[in-house]
């Protein structure tokens, strides 16, 4: 029998939608997979899922088998799929915590538009993934539950905030997976484990359920191990939502014909623009040279190389440091042990058991960004800081108008370096924070950015960023689709649990 | 704490200018809350009007009420304001156990409408115009229910209860500049003002105004500066006046204690005080350990709202009549005198007597039914008179059949008591009772007939020309026709059988 | 980046009150140091001259997002009371509180 956790969700589909393998039987494979590979927080393993569902996913799986044993159409394309969902997207039945202790154990009483969508479509959802606390990190070290482990090298990071669910594609745990995308939490896992990850246009996915970190910038997408299965997630998930006033209301991009249409390998008369300021001091030799590959493949596709410039890139990362903090110090205001989570109960106060809970319950890194977005806010500060930076946003917007009329889509490394191990960079905020230096223009611009897998560098992966206009996803998904075909997928060493 | 000492009001505005300001929050009466679908009505069961967004679940999202926003900009229209063409919603942080997320959305500094005014009444028909600083909408919090302690207060309590149904409720804050030269009249423009408003929002029908029930709700702030000294004092923030009459004595008490804190070369301490309803006085709030910054930004999870002109002007279209216009309107169309007017406003019996002469009534019978047997039904029934289960459709139809003959005073009087009794409809109780008046001649002569045998000295007097004696005769025969007879009719029979 | 401190201690301590944090003196250390190399780096927003340049609040283009003034379902109580810490009587039961309302 085919190893069917081997297979990509388009292939799961058609071998589920024929009949030829039941839903059950897949989610079976996948859920035998995470057991064998995933171990726990204190063992050995992936550490990807925080929570796997197994009944509630077997029960899923054999309603869709039951619907197509009927001849009834498949719900979507993705019906009877197996997806990991983060764990910051609100489950009514499998506990929902953001990677924080202070929501641990919490039901919520309602599923995310995610979520219902998913479930709508059909698609068998496995558990919950593991993420830096409330999406804050770049590495999944910040979750309170534990770090994730790449599978490419147990002793490295995934990237983060989204580790767990770029970590389970990586090792074959599942075929598709959700994350959440702030200012890189989606690309940047994909990148360091070798997976195609999607940040959408800001809007082009609901955010009802997705527990905010910082709400203009968050975003959620699409994970899976090919560009064509990005897409197909991507059209199930995407979509006005009248719960979200941030939602977009127009057409998903047609990103599965994008997709199909790329991997026919022609990119003649598009243009592709390099950004100078990307890619210089501070990204590592080899990702630097997988970079230039990439371009040289583009090239041959028949895309052309533009140069072009952004100038005001460089402020991007000083401008996110305050907008997220600051955010964010308002969004987790509501964790205050009154109507949820936890509560620890020191002090005869209501004032001392909030101070006291969210001391006990939030980590370190979620309480210095609420220390500083709480500085940044402050009256005296707010123009130099956060008002400021909010300028600094619409430079950064400009810039990308600016290039995107003279190229159709921009590319760059997705990260600096490769991924890093384990406890490196724990301690030191500030390079941590250096981890999204390629990828938080886009998110502060609220346009949609992707990675690619474009290599290895030391025999870790490395990724190719490719950025488009607001909405301009199609052109997005045909450029990493034609890349793609050029290429042999990457595939992570057997893990050994 | 030491009793403060008050100054003699007469003294104050000898001697000082006191400059007021008012902030009005008014709950709208919308179907449902500001952000969420969640209904908004008053009385229901703990946090049974609660969901995921009100509450303030993680993940969960505000979209704007539609219909709140019209009601904000009819509002701003109606105080003559400017509508923005662009605002945002903000962020008000802090922590407070009533509040879900821990902050409020509030477009505290990017408000509907801005500079205004309302022309305000006052007792001796003179108008003072109180100028608006803004209007905008924000979000209700939760109620809090303190357990334990001695008073039910937040203080001493051992631990509160918190619903959240009220949590999210629209509400729109008005909020006046600061009104100079109202000098000794400043206790009485303040009501007038708050009244004023009252009545517009109420005729605009965008909420039920109910200060005893916190639909609207009022804050003071005064300060006093010495006469003509120029100079702008300290200001204090009152609380919870949350009465017509609380509004005049809060602004009363306050200048009598700012005075005394003054004569005693004393600084006013600026602070939130509580209006004491029981007392009239005002206490001081707790001092908070560390100065309040809201950190105010934008929301994040709304967008901004840029009301188009055409919507504007759409809106402007569906003003009512003001309440002062059409009180003149009435006032001359009826006949009332200013005072008749003006009780017939301070009863709240107006717009019952204006919708009861829509119905068809006469003015006359409606006003005579609302302000005489209604107005002391709500009395006994203790609840105010535009809540008695009766409408004004109701009162009309009884007036009508009361005019047609079929009903007698006494007997409509029954049919009103039916109806408040919640039998039904007019006619329907007069099915039920068999209220009908007997008009039937045949049955009252055999009446007439038997009440004169009865009393014969009574029937010589009347034979006798005597016609006054024939109330007797009539007060028999209405008691042996149980009242359902008409007492003219009777009258007129007497006098046939006896002439 | 300013050789001067961007932030105290004493300052750290006042947000993390504002924040309802009660951290401890080992973290106001650590805090304290590291907001400071943070906040030297984000300073830089500031060298960006800006004075015309409107600020960006939202990245998504759309105005007067509206919902019609319809009921929705909402949460029983027992629902909304389902991850209370504590509750009593239909309501979310939390300890006294000291401040005064807002």
């Amino acid at each position: 029998m085919t190893d069917l956790i081997r297979l990509s969700a388009a292939e799961l589909a058609e071998k589920i939608h024929s009949r030829e393998v039941s839903a059950v039987e897949v989610a079976q494979a996948h859920l035998d997979r995470i057991e064998a590979v995933d171990g726990s927080a204190d063992g050995p393993g992936v550490h990807a899922f925080l929570h796997v569902a197994s009944e509630a996913a077997l029960e899923s799986a054999s309603l869709v088998d039951a619907s197509l044993a009927v001849g009834t159409a498949p719900a979507s394309p993705l019906a009877g799929v197996p997806l990991a969902l983060k764990d910051v997207f609100t489950t009514i039945d499998m506990p929902t915590t953001a990677g924080s202790k202070i929501l641990e154990g919490w039901r919520p009483p309602y599923d995310a538009t995610l979520t219902a969508r998913l479930r709508a479509a059909g698609v068998t959802i496995l558990g919950k993934t593991n993420m830096d606390e409330f999406a804050m990190g770049s590495s999944t070290e910040y979750s309170a539950y534990g770090a994730t482990h790449n599978p490419w090298d147990l002793t490295r990071v995934p990237g983060g905030s989204g580790g767990g669910s770029a970590a389970a594609l990586a090792a074959f745990e599942a075929p598709l997976s959700i994350g959440t995308d702030t200012g890189g939490s989606i690309r940047q896992p994909a990148a360091f484990t070798g997976t195609v990850g999607v940040k959408p246009t800001y809007g082009g996915v609901s955010r009802y359920g997705l527990i905010a970190c910082a709400s203009s910038l968050d975003q959620g997408g699409p994970c899976a191990r090919t560009v064509l299965d990005a897409a197909l997630l991507h059209e199930v998930i995407g979509g006005h939502d009248p719960l979200d006033s941030t939602s977009i209301d127009a057409p998903v991009p047609a990103v599965v014909a994008a997709a199909r249409e790329g991997a026919n390998g022609d990119l003649s008369g598009l243009r592709v623009g390099v950004v100078r300021e990307m890619g210089g001091e501070g990204y590592q030799p080899g990702v630097r040279a997988s970079f230039d590959g990439a371009l040289r493949q583009l090239e041959k596709l028949g895309a052309e190389i533009v140069e072009v410039s952004c100038p005001h890139f460089e402020y991007g990362l000083a401008a996110y440091y305050l907008i997220l903090p600051s955010e964010v110090s308002s969004n987790l205001a509501r964790f205050d042990a009154m109507r949820y989570g936890l509560r620890v109960d020191e002090g005869a106060s209501a004032e001392a058991v909030m101070a006291a809970t969210r001391e006990a319950g939030f980590g370190p890194e979620v309480k210095r960004r609420i220390i500083l977005g709480t500085y940044a806010l402050s009256s005296g500060y707010y123009d130099a800081y956060y008002g400021q930076a909010q300028k600094v946003r619409t430079l950064i917007s400009r810039d990308f108008a600016a290039a995107f009329a003279q190229a159709d889509v921009l590319v760059s490394p997705t990260t600096p370096t490769t991924a890093f191990p384990i406890g490196d960079k724990v301690d030191d905020p500030l390079a941590m924070y250096l981890n999204d230096l390629a990828t938080i223009p886009t998110n502060l611009a609220g346009t949609a950015g992707m990675s690619v897998p474009s290599g290895l560098a030391d025999g870790l992966p490395v990724g190719l960023q490719i950025m488009a206009p607001a909405l301009g996803e199609a052109v997005m998904y045909r450029v990493a689709a034609a890349y793609e075909s050029t290429r042999e997928p990457l595939v992570a060493p057997e893990v050994k649990a | 704490m030491t009793a403060p000492t008050l100054v003699d009001f007469d003294d104050v505005v000898e001697r000082f200018d006191p400059m007021l300001g008012l902030e009005v929050h008014v709950e709208l009466n919308t179907n449902t809350k500001m952000f969420c679908g969640c209904p908004t009505e008053f009385g229901a069961e703990p946090n049974t009007q609660v969901c995921p967004i009100c509450l303030g679940l993680p993940g969960a999202l505000p979209v704007v009420n539609r219909t709140a926003v019209e009601s904000a900009i009819r509002i701003g229209l109606a105080l003559n304001c400017d509508i923005a063409p662009w605002g945002r919603f903000a962020r008000k942080n802090y922590f407070y156990p009533d509040m879900p997320k821990n902050f409020q959305t509030s477009q505290y500094d990017e408000p509907i409408a801005v500079n205004g005014y309302l022309d305000v009444e006052l007792d001796d028909g003179s108008t003072f115009r109180v100028e608006i600083e803004r209007a905008h909408m924000e979000e209700d919090t939760g109620k809090s229910l303190h357990v334990g302690g001695a008073t039910g207060r937040i203080h001493g309590a051992e631990y509160s209860l918190l619903d959240y149904n009220r949590a999210g409720v629209p509400l729109i804050e008005i909020v006046t500049k600061m009104i100079p030269g109202t000098r000794e009249r400043a206790p009485e423009v303040a009501r007038a003002y708050v009244t004023a408003l009252r009545d517009l929002i109420k005729a605009l029908g965008v909420s039920d105004v109910r200060m005893d029930q916190g639909s609207m709700r009022c804050d003071v702030n005064l300060s006093l500066s010495p006469r003509d000294s120029g100079v702008l004092g300290t200001r204090s923030e009152t609380k919870n006046v949350n009465s017509l009459r609380s509004v005049e004595r809060a602004v009363r008490y306050e200048m009598s204690r700012h005075a005394g804190v003054l004569d005693a070369g004393e600084k006013v301490v600026q602070e939130t005080r509580h209006f004491q309803e029981d007392t009239a006085s005002t206490r001081s709030g707790r001092i908070k350990e560390t100065s309040e910054d809201y950190r105010y930004f934008p929301e994040p999870d709304l967008v901004p709202i840029a009301p188009p002109r055409e919507w504007v002007e759409e809106l402007r279209g569906t003003l009512p009549e003001l309440p002062w216009e059409r009180r003149r309107r009435i006032s001359a169309e009826w006949g009332l005198t200013d005072e008749e007017l003006r009780d017939l406003v301070n009863a709240g019996a107006l717009d019952l007597i204006e919708a009861t002469v829509a119905e068809g009534a006469p003015a006359g019978e409606a006003r005579s039914w609302w302000v005489a047997y209604l107005t002391q039904q709500a009395n006994t029934r203790e609840v105010p008179l535009d809540e008695l289960p009766i409408t004004p459709a109701a009162v009309a139809r009884v007036i009508e059949l009361v005019a047609s003959g079929e009903l007698n005073n006494k007997l409509a009087r029954q049919v009103v008591d039916g109806v408040l009794d919640g039998e039904g409809t007019p006619d329907e109780v007069v099915a039920a009772r068999g209220l009908a008046v007997v008009s039937d001649d045949g049955a009252l002569i055999a009446a007439v007939d038997e009440a004169l045998a009865a009393q014969p000295d009574v029937a010589q007097k009347i034979r006798d020309g005597k016609v006054a004696a024939a109330g007797a005769i009539v007060g028999a025969v209405m008691k042996a026709t149980k009242g359902q007879a008409d007492a003219k009719r009777v009258r007129e029979l007497i006098i046939e059988r006896c002439g | 980046m300013s050789s001067r401190d961007q932030i105290s201690r004493d300052e750290v301590a006042h947000l993390a009150k504002l924040s309802r944090l009660a951290v401890t003196d080992a973290e106001l250390d650590l805090f304290a140091g590291q907001l400071d190399v943070i906040l030297g780096a984000v300073a830089r927003v500031g060298e960006v001259a800006a004075d015309d340049i409107p600020p960006t609040s939202h990245a998504v283009p759309l105005q007067n997002v509206f919902r019609p003034d319809e009921l929705r379902p909402g949460l029983s109580q027992e629902q909304a009371l389902s991850g209370a810490p504590a509750s009593e009587d239909g309501r979310f039961r939390v300890p006294q509180i000291l401040g005064e309302e807002q």
